[in-house]
């Protein structure tokens, strides 16, 4: 019988997202690829933000390369970058990564998926965690996607990190909505 | 009061708490309302972090001393105890060098976060904090004290039960897991809502079990607690 989980509560910063310790700055100059940052905000069903949430990324280097020894495909790793990030909401209810794009993965033998970051979700109120995913608004291969496809048309631009225009560095927006309006799609995995 | 259950649930509804349990009153504005969407299981849920997090750790044996690794030169106050156990799959086989992260009030029922101002003394020589790596048999090793039962404001009159945060990686993302241990015999958890979550027939798997085998003389009292991660239940393709 597996483990059940439990809330991650109020107080994991003291554990897991100390200030300053630098986790979601993900790339370093050396590494490999196109810097995006990347930033949003979590908001509750009641429209509120989310000042205690904790963010997790998990995704490939630029060439679509997992380091993990599952994917021993014939590309690349990059020794400066892991594809792991964490960062714990502000108290405006508000996330930031530096990273890079990463590079397409494969879905199986034919087809690739978009180019994507698998984002984990944790909270005070949420008993288990929430899995999602961002894709990039300006990315052709979106159409593409397999699991995107999966995801009913009227709710996809949740999973969809929209460009910020004017912004210094290559910046995309990514909102969290845990409930109600505009919810964001979640998956069971 | 009337506890709303919901039926969206990640996983294994029989083990894991659902989304929206009223009794606990965050869920109710933070649950998803959206059932979760099936998805397929891609490179990308059966690898995860867990493997390059663990090799880029640099770790000491103090990381897991919660009772010295203040580094202040003193020991934190309270009942020292050992908390160790197994990490294990669903098949049972050990889950080695994967990362362990806890945090927890100390003896008091005080957490050093600047968020929990409730009138308990902090401990100079106590952060509530530590990790370790899980070794070849998949065996994870703590020295701590036991934390004590803190005031929430969920209803009027709330305790948490004394409990230990506990955040482990293993193989794949959808092994992620974050949880809290418990204490055997412990009055509170019969009046915890986010314990009483967990559906009754998994809930004993969050309490930790008195162990004499590893209790030391003169030194500590031992406490047993295995975790069970999903396991990559797949292999992907090969390319």
């Amino acid at each position: 019988m597996l483990t059940p989980s439990q809330t991650v509560g109020p107080f994991f910063h003291i554990a897991l997202a100390r200030v300053g310790d630098g986790q979601n700055v993900m790339a370093r100059p050396e590494t490999a690829g196109t810097r995006v940052r990347i930033e949003g905000y979590v908001y509750d069903g009641e429209g509120a933000p989310v000042t205690d949430a904790l963010i997790e990324l998990w995704q490939a280097n630029s060439y679509g390369r997992y380091r993990h020894p599952l994917d021993q495909r014939e590309l690349p790793l990059d020794p400066s970058f892991t594809g792991f990030g964490r960062c714990a909401t502000d108290e405006a209810g508000m996330f930031w990564f530096e990273t890079i794009k990463p590079g397409p993965v494969p879905f199986d033998e034919r087809r690739l998926q978009a180019p994507h970051i698998s984002v984990t979700v944790f909270a005070r109120g949420l008993l288990n965690h929430l899995v999602t995913r961002l894709y990039f608004e300006d990315e052709p291969a979106n159409a593409a996607d397999p699991i995107l496809q999966l995801v009913p048309e009227a709710r996809r631009r949740t999973l969809i990190a929209r460009r910020v225009m004017g912004a210094s560095h290559l910046t995309y927006r990514f909102d969290i909505r845990l409930q109600g309006t505009d919810e964001t799609v979640f998956f069971n995995v | 009061m009337e506890t709303t259950i919901g039926a969206i649930v990640r996983g294994d509804r029989e083990v894991f708490p659902p989304y929206l349990y009223s009794a606990y009153r965050a869920t109710v504005a933070r649950s998803p309302g959206q059932p979760l969407l099936d998805v397929p299981l891609t490179l990308t849920e059966l690898t995860g972090p867990g493997p390059a997090v663990s090799e880029a750790m640099e770790l000491a044996e103090i990381d897991a001393d919660l009772t010295r690794n203040a580094a202040t030169g003193g020991e934190a106050l309270g009942q020292r105890i050992i908390v160790t156990g197994r990490v294990l799959d669903e098949r049972g086989e050990p889950v080695p060098g994967t990362l362990v992260e806890i945090w927890q009030t100390n003896a008091a029922g005080r957490y050093l976060h600047r968020n929990d101002q409730w009138p308990a003394p902090l401990d100079p020589n106590f952060l509530g904090m530590g990790r370790c790596l899980t070794d070849a048999q998949g065996t994870y090793r703590f020295l701590t004290i036991r934390p004590g039962a803190y005031p929430w404001r969920n209803h009027p009159n709330a305790w948490r039960p004394s409990h230990i945060h506990f955040s482990l990686f293993g193989p794949a993302t959808v092994s992620r897991l974050v949880t809290q241990m418990y204490f055997p015999g412990d009055p509170l958890l019969s009046l915890d809502p986010i314990a009483q979550a967990v559906p009754e027939g998994a809930r004993h798997r969050l309490v930790a079990v008195y162990a004499h085998d590893i209790t030391e003389p003169e030194w500590a009292l031992g406490y047993r607690w295995d975790i069970v991660l999903r396991g990559a239940e797949a292999t992907p393709f090969e390319v």
